[in-house]
């Protein structure tokens, strides 16, 4: 139950009720952005954006830069292991 | 899908395998490590990252399955207010086939409650938009990752002045489940994986008196397969150099601090109860949230005359002790013959997210090896 699936925001639908359409893997389905907007970050902003989608609701942005990161130390790692193993 | 595939990469998790390998072999005993949320036990075993890990490793199945904690008399109660002819009472798929303890919200549709399966609290709301001459009562249950929608639903019916919507609130907390699992001599636990999305909400702040009182390691971590994996080589780091500290492992969606606008929306709507029955865990205080006062008009408990009694688990199950990692799902006596998916005896074997459901599935199971998995010795890390 506590599980979330990644989409990306394409459209906002009703920007009082805080709606937005998001798309994912393809499918498409309206859920409530209020959780991802303020001030700095308006729902006009979120276009684009990729966010964690749970029971309808959007309940956080993907931080892409963190996500590379882990991503590159995981790929150093394997680096590191393949030499090892072919020394 | 963005950072799925990613995740799911086999040279890397075999590198982390490696490295997961070696650090082992400095511990000085033998390993229990609790993965607290249902969603991390599904993913284990989907994966079958229980099964490449070494022997000195043990993981231990938490009771971070929202299904599998709900105490028989609350299921009980959902079914009372259901049986109102006037009522529809919507909730999420996973309670369906929660047995009560007569029957399930399942067998009680099939004998004329109008109960609707939804994705979303909103989906309730609209149908009591569509429904005006009908109360809708929405089953609110989950952990902190489901409370900020449940909350918002509220202020919305607010909003909208809807006057035929209330709410089953229970919603429960992790931080007191997870004090009361370390106050349990029972529990021998040397570290935890943290939960992603309760994480996502609370941030990981709150995580900090495990190290500091309790002198264990917790890493928060995500739910692919390289998550899990690096969480656990992360939380090995801490135990081979001593170190008990809340690191983040899901940092793409874990902030320290947590989300101020979820915990903002469930603080303002819901209140802590003083006690709340878990299954398997007994009462436990300050566990639960319920519909503060002023709110009370979308509050089924002030709308609705509930039994309110608290029923014992069937004398057959033993979920209680699976739910606190004592035993193995294998060694409960009704497992895969009383108890199985199609018609469950205990919680854990109704949710996907539930220890003996994720064995009982994926098949992995041993009455001669009881610390490790020997049905399958191939990891499949591929999507």
């Amino acid at each position: 139950m506590c599980l979330g699936i990644p989409g990306k925001i394409t459209e906002i639908t009703d920007i009082n009720h805080k709606l937005a359409i998001v798309d994912v893997g393809g499918v498409k389905r309206q859920v409530n952005i209020a959780c991802i907007v303020n001030e700095q970050h308006p729902p006009e902003a979120c276009i684009g954006d990729w966010v964690l989608v749970h029971v309808g609701f959007a309940m956080n942005r993907i931080n892409e830069q963190q996500a590379k990161e882990t991503l590159k130390l995981l790929q150093e790692l394997a680096t590191i292991q393949a030499e090892i193993s072919n020394a | 899908m963005k950072y799925v595939d990613e995740f799911r990469e086999p040279e890397k998790a075999e590198a982390l395998r490696g490295e997961i390998a070696n650090l082992s072999q400095q511990l000085e005993k033998p390993i229990k490590i609790m993965e607290v949320c249902g969603g991390h036990t599904h993913a284990i075993f989907k994966y079958g990252i229980e099964e490449i890990l070494p022997a000195n490793i043990e993981l231990i199945h938490g009771p971070g399955c929202p299904v599998c904690i709900m105490p028989r008399g609350r299921l009980d109660d959902a079914i009372a207010i259901s049986q109102n002819p006037n009522v529809i009472l919507a909730t999420f798929g996973d309670t369906m086939r929660v047995p009560g303890s007569k029957t399930s919200l399942l067998q009680a549709r099939a004998t004329g409650a109008d109960i609707r399966m939804v994705y979303s609290p909103l989906d309730s709301l609209q149908i009591a938009k569509n429904h005006p001459d009908k109360q809708i009562v929405f089953f609110a249950l989950g952990f902190e990752t489901t409370a900020p929608s449940t909350a918002l639903t509220i202020l919305q019916a607010a909003a909208e002045n809807i006057n035929n919507f209330s709410m089953f609130c229970n919603h429960v907390l992790v931080i007191p489940a997870l004090q009361a699992l370390l106050d349990n001599p029972d529990l021998q636990l040397d570290g935890f994986v943290g939960p992603g999305h309760v994480s996502m909400v609370i941030g990981t702040d709150p995580y900090e008196f495990i190290a500091q009182q309790y002198h264990k390691p917790i890493v928060v971590s995500g739910f692919e397969p390289l998550d899990i994996l690096q969480s656990i080589w992360m939380l090995l780091q801490q135990l081979v150099e001593h170190r008990c500290e809340v690191e983040n492992q899901y940092n793409r969606l874990v902030e320290k601090t947590g989300n101020q606008v979820a915990i903002a929306a469930i603080n303002q709507v819901f209140a802590v109860r003083e006690s709340f029955e878990w299954r398997g865990l007994n009462e436990i205080p300050n566990s639960g949230l319920k519909i503060r006062p002023e709110y009370a008009q979308f509050d089924a408990e002030n709308k609705f005359t509930i039994p309110n009694l608290k029923v014992a688990d069937h004398k057959a199950c033993q979920c209680g002790e699976i739910l606190k990692g004592v035993l193995k799902p294998w060694q409960c006596k009704v497992f895969g013959t009383a108890c199985t998916p199609e018609t469950p005896i205990g919680t854990c074997m109704v949710s996907s997210e539930g220890a003996c459901a994720a064995y009982y599935k994926y098949g992995r199971f041993s009455t001669t090896l009881p610390n490790k998995i020997v049905e399958q010795s191939k990891v499949t890390i591929s999507s």
